[in-house]
């Protein structure tokens, strides 16, 4: 594993801290108090090519590996991480699930307009009474002549009310427990689809999260994606990208508590010195760039792995659990390190103390992700 | 058509850079370097004539160290076709002429109808080595365009903002224009863009071999000595109290401290 990044790659970084800098920046803090989504801001990274980052030129996209995708996700979650969770949700979730378990004519069909970024993909598994325990999910899809006919409820689903396209996870087999769940592509538009409420959030205020509703729900036969009754073991797999994206994403938000900081305690003076000399704030500044540094180096060896070809259940989950858990503590240490100024809306920090909590509760909570890592453990 | 674009790569305006005693007279430790934003704007525009004409090349070049490959690989990214990168340390004894000449040298061989530049590098502000690189090809210039269009014919008009107007001025190709902020609003490279910059044609010239030491090194015509700080402002004062008392202090601070009076 090479762990001088490459030209590319730092030219991507530059890129998308100067892109942040005169694109999102401006206007951040009203946006999140109007829970606003950027669409503007979208485009432009779509005409960047981020929307399709992971899918391959034939598809529409530019095919970059999944090291290179966490960079940009860090970047971009370093400033906003609303807009870090939007590209997430789509290029790791959705886009890579129909690349990787859809027919050629699924992919061929679905993909380009995706990955150029002209229609948002979303993700759908969670349900009231299925989140942690996702085999729970009681969403039913049955065959009908040349028809899956789906009906269920979906929560909290990222970019839910605006995606053109959803993956959509179902019961096919009620009798069997992980052999029977199946995948399917529903598009907007379709009859007995509707969107639900739209949740006012804590934090990751500017990315869309909404129920979906299915009822008597008839998509084309062709729309399975993967096989049938193997759903779940293909989502798990699909996780694994997805939790590499949401374990650069808490490194994106936990280096931003720690620049904010170390910018401020420079700039602070209290009893007559700056607050960075105080041993005390020294400390938190430390633990937070040894941390933030250890996260990282999790996050891009899940994403070698996944660049090697290999599965990396193990790895994804301890670099989101143990990233998200930087960012928690980094973003408490930020608001204390800012004091006063640190709680008010101004701050960036108070913003990244409320985006930093979804990492350890979305795409499996810290605890699911013990579960997981000791499984694999005491295998 | 052919555009040759000269660009700099300067430390980025974010951060401060400190003097320092030495060669180059600033501490670039901690520097972040950036493309110099006027030729950004030399880049833009070299882009959008050759995306309108369908067809064309457009060459980057630069003079600076090894590290100023980063400069370049930006501008191929942002879609340039080529690079040039003629190695030197642009602050040991590199004055705007002996810019101007290396840049000259390497360019007079190859085809070129348009060079573009920016009006001038925001790290030293000379504003020079455009125009004079313009004097040695022996080609026309105008300094501090806002407007650029070329045609077919083999003409270019340009405008520049003068003090309460715009001056519309046309001349004949190959000509060299310097850009100003207006001309345009640069893109950001895409990812494709950057994927591809690597395997683009990346030439390397040393500087050594392109100007006689007169230009270039001890020879140069104007040699930095000394580069300061502005004296940081003393903090204002400020007077408070009933008006007829706040005039009173006025008068007696602007007679007994500042003495001006
Ligand atoms: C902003 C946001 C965006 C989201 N986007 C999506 C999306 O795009 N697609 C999607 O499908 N879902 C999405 N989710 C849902 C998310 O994945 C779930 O919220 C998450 O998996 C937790 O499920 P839950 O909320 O039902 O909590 P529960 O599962 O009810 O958990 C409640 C608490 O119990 C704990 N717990 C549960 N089981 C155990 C156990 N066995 N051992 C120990 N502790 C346990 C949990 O860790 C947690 O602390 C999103 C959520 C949020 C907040
Ligand atoms: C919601 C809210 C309500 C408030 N209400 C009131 C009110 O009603 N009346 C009122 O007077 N004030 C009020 N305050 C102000 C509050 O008391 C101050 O914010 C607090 O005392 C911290 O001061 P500061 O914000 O200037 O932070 P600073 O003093 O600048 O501290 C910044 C950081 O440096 C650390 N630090 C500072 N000095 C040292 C040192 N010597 N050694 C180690 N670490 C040090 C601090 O612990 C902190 O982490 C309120 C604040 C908030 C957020």
């Amino acid at each position: 594993m090479e762990l001088e990044l490459t030209e590319e790659q730092k030219l991507l970084q530059k890129t998308l801290r100067d892109f942040a800098q005169k694109e999102i920046l401006p206007g951040i803090i009203e946006r999140d108090k109007q829970g606003e989504f950027p669409w503007r801001i979208i485009q432009g990274l779509a005409r960047l090519g981020l929307m399709g980052m992971l899918i391959p030129e034939a598809y529409g996209g530019i095919g970059v590996d999944h090291l290179t995708y966490a960079l940009a996700i860090e970047e971009l979650a370093r400033f906003d991480a609303s807009i870090a969770l939007t590209l997430s949700a789509h290029n790791s979730l959705g886009l890579s699930h129909i690349y990787k378990f859809g027919t050629e004519e699924q992919k061929g069909r679905f993909l380009p307009p995706l990955a150029r970024g002209e229609r948002l993909c979303a993700w759908a598994l969670t349900e009231p009474q299925a989140g942690s325990d996702a085999l729970a999910i009681e969403t039913t899809a049955i065959q009908k002549g040349d028809k899956w006919i789906l009906n269920g409820r979906k929560v909290f689903i990222t970019q839910g009310s605006l995606a053109e396209v959803c993956v959509v996870m179902a019961r096919t087999d009620k009798s069997r427990g992980k052999e029977g769940i199946s995948s399917f592509i529903v598009e907007k538009g379709t009859a007995g689809f509707s969107v639900g409420k739209r949740e006012e959030k804590l934090g990751m205020r500017c990315s869309d999260t909404a129920e979906l509703i299915f009822e008597d729900c008839a998509i084309p036969k062709d729309n399975l994606l993967g096989r049938v009754n193997e759903g779940y073991a293909e989502l798990l797999e699909v996780l694994e990208g997805g939790r590499i994206g949401m374990g650069a994403m808490a490194v994106g938000i936990a280096r931003g508590c720690l620049e904010e900081a170390l910018m401020y305690s420079k700039q602070r003076k209290q009893f007559g010195k700056p607050i960075c000399d105080f041993q005390a704030i020294q400390w938190m500044l430390t633990d937070m760039a040894t941390e933030i540094d250890a996260a990282r180096m999790l996050v891009h060896k899940a994403a070698w792995l996944k660049d090697q070809g290999k599965r990396c259940p193990l790895e994804a989950s301890q670099a989101k659990l143990f990233a998200s858990e930087v960012a928690m503590r980094a973003a408490i240490k930020a608001v204390q390190i800012l004091g006063g100024y640190g709680y008010m809306k101004e701050c960036h920090v108070e913003r990244y103390f409320r985006d930093a909590k979804l990492c350890e509760i979305g795409e499996g909570t810290s605890e699911v992700q013990r579960l997981v890592i000791s499984r694999e453990l005491l295998k | 058509m052919n555009i040759v674009v000269c660009i700099k790569q300067v430390p980025s305006t974010e951060t401060a850079p400190r003097p320092s005693p030495r060669p180059p007279f600033i501490d670039t430790t901690g520097l972040s370097w950036v493309i110099n934003p006027f030729d950004e704007y030399a880049i833009e525009e070299a882009l959008r004539i050759k995306e309108r004409q369908g067809k064309g090349e457009v060459t980057v070049i630069t003079l600076g160290p090894e590290s100023a490959r980063e400069a370049l690989m930006g501008a191929l990214a942002l879609g340039a076709d080529r690079a040039v990168h003629i190695i030197g340390e642009t602050h040991l004894g590199i004055d705007s002429y002996a810019t101007a000449y290396l840049l000259c040298q390497a360019i007079k061989g190859r085809p070129f109808d348009l060079i573009l530049c920016g009006k001038e590098a925001v790290d030293d502000q000379n504003g020079a080595a455009g125009i004079q690189l313009a004097e040695l090809l022996d080609i026309p210039h105008v300094a501090v365009i806002t407007r650029l269009s070329v045609d077919a014919s083999g003409k270019a008009v340009v405008h520049r903002q003068i003090e309460g107007g715009t001056e519309v001025l046309e001349c004949p190709l190959p000509a060299l224009f310097t850009c100003q902020k207006g001309l345009n609003e640069p893109r950001y490279p895409s990812l494709p863009g950057i994927m591809k910059a690597k395997k683009k044609p990346y030439e390397v010239v040393p500087a050594t071999g392109l100007a006689p030491q007169e230009v270039w090194g001890p020879g140069a015509r104007v040699s930095v000595k000394e580069v300061s700080l502005l004296p940081t402002r003393k903090v204002g004062k400020k007077l408070q109290a009933g008006a007829a008392e706040m005039v009173e202090d006025l008068v007696k601070f602007v007679r007994e401290e500042v003495r001006i009076i």
